[in-house]
């Protein structure tokens, strides 16, 4: 069988065991498509394991730059015997499936629809390479030669990214180019190449990256100015952290003095972690942590702390998969909730939303912006799916001009000239009140704690004295309403109905609409970025009769929140949830808005009979 | 309980320090704790000490967590920089504290609850990373704020008020700190303020995690007859094996000590402790003879007093280790730490 010519606009999904180099060709893979000039998406779906799981990379090229999951599959590359059978299921009539022709395929589970690639891989490595683990290695690198002449991709690009990979051992750069010649070689001699799905070269990739969120949003964090790293390793934000360590080991170390101008401690738990950075946020060091979920259960205690006490702290929540310990390696927008209202008692956090890794450096900075000017908790929430996988990204850009917005702090001068510092003070009337840092001046003494305070930071029981400043916190998130990142709005006066999303769904969301569109279904949309929701929320919310809320969790938590902290009437929002923890596919929610209007006619025609 | 500034009354004749305060300088706010605490003596000895060496009250930041001994961080120091955190959880805000700025003396006050149960993992972590701090646990064996609860420092065999025996071993704190490296550990007594007042100085002055286990009863639920953390019993069993006499920096050593007696140790500051044995079989300069000296005593129901190991341990020091610089890390200006936009531009070809 096969299909039309498709070209720069197909979805290759690879199916491989997680430990024997597989992500080194798959990453290989994507670049080379990515240097060709072609919008290019790559997902991997890996398992909380070190060695010798299935794990699977998908790979798009889209031509109209759709880098989300269109949730078909066009070409299987089955390297996992153990997965065989699901993988073949899962292939698109009229696409294709490359295996390990070195050992013969299970007869049952063939397929018609499909059109079928055998390369010997494994004999190919045998005969060539030696050593047991270079021809695991080198198998998998070899079906990257193989897809390179089904595909037509230049192999220049795949010899240049490998010179640049392994720049410091060359020999690595002829034993893995020889590996993607025996693929590519084999393919040429006992196919027809290329095959109607491939790669042509474009040029819309210029100016901009391939980066994953964590090592973005580490990024903005060098650049906000952070000097104080606590921090508790867990999936998957570790590499947060890590891209911070290896960012402020180049970037801040003292020319002269070569000493380090950051410190970065690994905790015993995210309780020492978040307490780190709230003694530092308090002591006047740009401070912060990265975590997951179960970090954020353990965190709860000192967030409400930093809340009542109005400490900044930037906390960078890459979600995953929950309940409890969940599934670590996968993706979901799970800690909506968990995240907004963290701790006892009437607590309410700063939450920012990023949908990309190049929102994550910019909205790296602006937590720590909002930290400060705030003086509170700031949550980043990414996903694992923006966090760790590489998305093609805008070139992102630093404006030398920044200056850090330290916020409402008291300096010697101005300690100098006052009669008398009170802590808690709202001299501003916007709930905002004024800090101060020890060992500045003797006049900036005060008394931080959890417990009941006055608003001149002395300790109370008094009813009135303790509302007083409860009351106080409303009105500084009040202020916060207008100081969060705006909704992103495409908005259309003719349109009643709309698509209501938040982070790392944009891309599919924005692909949806499109095909819904295509198909006479047009939507408006709005993309939060920051809670709590402002006035350009509210105002969209009214103007819709009927709002599809998109959203990666089981219980509706971003509907939630909306029906919580907006005028919104409950019953027009209807929810579309996607919680399998692979990313959100365009299919889905083009399926899921369909269903929901096939629904709504029928009952508008019910009653109408 | 309201908050109650203590009424400051300024006596002409009152004997100023370095700076020209007075002792009534260092006080803090009037203490809501039970008469006869013996927290209330640790406070006075902190004020003694703290007028001693003449720090200045702004730069001194009391931390503490929750419980009785939680409190008294704001019965101190008044123009200091108090922090009352939550429960167990004071050395992480010391940490990223000191972090941002070493500067500063920061002395940590908790309780055996504190520390001992909820806090155990964070006081063990403060002292491997030999945070630069005085930390202070107000040891009284029992949970005072929720009216008298055995605590994980309570000895087997001790009753309770209500005459419940605890059956299960205590953790000795300073037998954690010996094994956990720490390079300043001492034990003391609330109602020995000459032996406590030069300790926390010492401690003070100390580079690197300095430990002060005060045994400090508890006069409302753990000062009767059967309890091993009662005034009586504690004068009776505690046994001053090593004095320590802190000697400002610059100050000549006046008192006239016997070789081999007395053992001056440099602190940081330029300051100095010297150490005078009293009992002439213990080594206060090795960790492992002290541990084994003051776990023998332990055992026979004595507890021994004073400062019980001292080293330097400056070189594995938090910010000696971690390379940061002089200058406070909340003091470094914004275009130290910005890399640039030019700087960006370059970082990305590795990401096309």
């Amino acid at each position: 069988m096969s299909a039309a010519t498709r070209i720069n606009d197909f979805v290759i999904k690879i199916a491989t065991v997680n430990g024997t180099g597989s992500a080194s060709a798959n990453t290989l893979l994507m670049k080379s498509i990515f240097r060709s000039g072609i919008p290019v998406m790559g997902k991997n779906y890996f398992p909380s394991n070190i060695q010798g799981l299935p794990t699977w990379y998908e790979i798009r090229v889209s031509k109209d730059g759709y880098v989300a999951r269109s949730g078909k599959v066009d070409i299987m590359v089955c390297m996992n015997a153990e997965t065989y059978a699901r993988d073949v299921r899962e292939v698109a009539a009229g696409g294709y499936l490359i295996y390990d022709s070195t050992w013969p395929r299970p007869a049952l589970l063939k397929r018609d629809d499909v059109t079928v690639i055998g390369v010997p891989l494994a004999r190919l490595c045998n005969e060539n390479f030696k050593g047991v683990r270079t021809r695991i290695l080198m198998k998998n690198i070899c079906y990257a030669g193989v897809l390179a002449a089904l595909l037509d991709l230049d192999v220049e690009r795949i010899r240049e990214l490998l010179a640049e990979t392994y720049a410091k051992k060359p020999a690595l750069i002829d034993s893995n180019m020889q590996a993607i010649q025996l693929g590519y070689d084999y393919a040429k001699a006992n196919y027809t190449c290329p095959l109607p799905l491939r790669v042509e070269k474009m040029n819309s990739t210029a100016g901009h990256v391939m980066i994953d969120g964590n090592t973005a949003a580490g990024l903005g964090a060098v650049y906000a100015g952070a000097t104080v790293a606590g921090w508790y390793p867990i999936t998957p934000s570790t590499s947060l952290m890590d891209a911070f360590k290896s960012f402020a080991d180049k970037l801040r170390i003292d020319p002269e003095t070569k000493r380090a101008n950051f410190a970065f401690i690994q905790a015993e738990d995210e309780l020492a972690a978040i307490g780190m950075v709230l003694g530092a946020s308090w002591n006047g060091a740009r401070s912060f942590t990265a975590t997951s979920g179960p970090g954020i259960s353990l965190m709860n205690e000192f967030l409400g702390l930093g809340y009542y006490a109005e400490i900044p702290a930037v906390v960078f929540d890459v979600q995953r998969v929950g309940p409890s310990t969940g599934m670590p390696t996968r993706t979901q927008q799970c800690d909506l909730l968990a995240a907004a209202y963290a701790s006892h008692g009437d607590t309410k956090h700063v939450c920012l939303y990023p949908a990309n890794p190049e929102e994550c450096f910019y909205m790296a900075v602006q937590a720590f912006d909002l930290a400060e000017r705030l003086q509170t908790p700031v949550l980043v929430l990414l996903d694992l799916d923006i966090g760790m996988n590489d998305w093609m990204c805008r070139d992102l850009k630093w404006d030398d001009s920044y200056v850090p917005d330290r916020g409402k702090v008291l300096d010697r001068e101005a300690l100098e000239k006052i009669d008398k510092f009170y802590r808690y003070l709202d001299k501003d009337e916007d709930g905002i009140p004024y800090r101060t840092f020890p060992g500045v001046h003797p006049k900036g003494a005060y008394f931080t704690r959890g417990s009941g305070h006055t608003q001149l930071g002395t300790y109370t029981e008094d009813a009135v004295e303790y509302q007083r400043v409860l009351d106080r916190l409303l009105r500084k998130f009040a202020t916060a309403k207008r100081l969060v990142p705006k909704p992103v709005i495409e908005r259309d006066t003719r349109n009643d109905a709309a698509i209501v999303s938040i982070g790392s769904c944009d891309g599919a969301v924005r692909e949806a609409l499109d095909m819904l569109a295509a198909r006479g279904v047009r939507l408006d949309y709005l993309r939060v970025r920051g809670f709590p929701f402002g006035e350009e929320v509210e105002k969209f919310l009214e103007e819709h009769a009927v709002v599809y809320v998109v959203e990666q969790n089981r219980d509706a938590q971003l509907r939630s929140l909306l029906t919580l902290e907006t005028r919104v009437e409950k019953s027009k929002l209807r929810s579309l949830l996607h919680y399998s923890g692979l990313p959100v596919s365009s299919a889905f929610i083009v399926d899921g808005v369909l269903a929901d209007r096939a629904e709504g006619r029928r009952a508008v025609a019910g009653e109408a009979s | 309980m309201t908050f109650i500034p203590k009424p400051k009354v300024t006596h002409p004749n009152l004997p100023r320090n370095e700076l020209g305060l007075t002792r009534r300088d260092y006080e803090g706010a009037l203490s809501t704790l039970c008469a006869g605490c013996g927290h209330d003596s640790i406070t006075a000895a902190i004020v003694e000490a703290c007028w001693g060496i003449s720090a200045k009250p702004e730069n001194v930041v009391k931390l503490s967590g929750i419980g009785c001994s939680s409190k008294t961080t704001a019965y101190f120091v008044s123009g200091g920089h108090g922090f009352n955190s939550v429960h167990g959880r004071m050395p992480s805000i010391a940490m990223g504290a000191n972090a941002a700025n070493h500067r500063l003396h920061y002395i940590g006050i908790s309780g055996d609850g504190d520390s001992l149960s909820i806090g155990l993992g964070q006081f063990c972590h403060a002292i491997r990373r030999n945070l630069d701090m005085l930390y202070i646990i107000e040891n009284n064996g029992v949970y005072g704020l929720t009216k008298g609860q055995f605590s994980a420092s309570a000895d087997v065999g001790t009753k309770a008020k209500k005459g419940e025996v605890n059956h299960q071993p205590p953790i000795d704190p300073v037998l954690l700190a010996l094994n956990l490296g720490a390079g300043f550990v001492a034990r003391s007594f609330s109602g020995d303020k000459r032996q406590l007042v030069p300790l926390i100085q010492a401690g003070l002055s100390y580079k690197g995690f300095a430990f002060i286990d005060v045994m400090s009863p508890c006069v409302t639920f753990n000062d009767h007859e059967g309890s091993t953390k009662s005034y009586a019993y504690t004068r009776e069993h505690m046994e001053p094996v090593v004095e320590a006499d802190y000697v400002p920096f610059a100050r000549e050593i006046v008192a006239d000590y016997s070789p081999g007696e007395a053992l001056p140790v440099m602190m940081h500051d330029g300051s100095r402790v010297v150490l005078r044995k009293l009992a002439t079989d213990y080594d206060p300069t090795d960790a492992h003879k002290a541990h084994a000296y003051v776990q023998e005593h332990l055992a026979r129901g004595e507890h021994l007093t004073g400062l019980l190991h001292c080293r330097p341990t400056e070189d594995t020091e938090f910010h000696g280790l971690n390379r940061t610089p002089d200058v406070p890390l909340n003091e470094l200006p914004y275009a130290k730490l910005n890399p640039g936009a030019a700087t960006l531009g370059k970082l990305l070809a590795r990401y096309r």
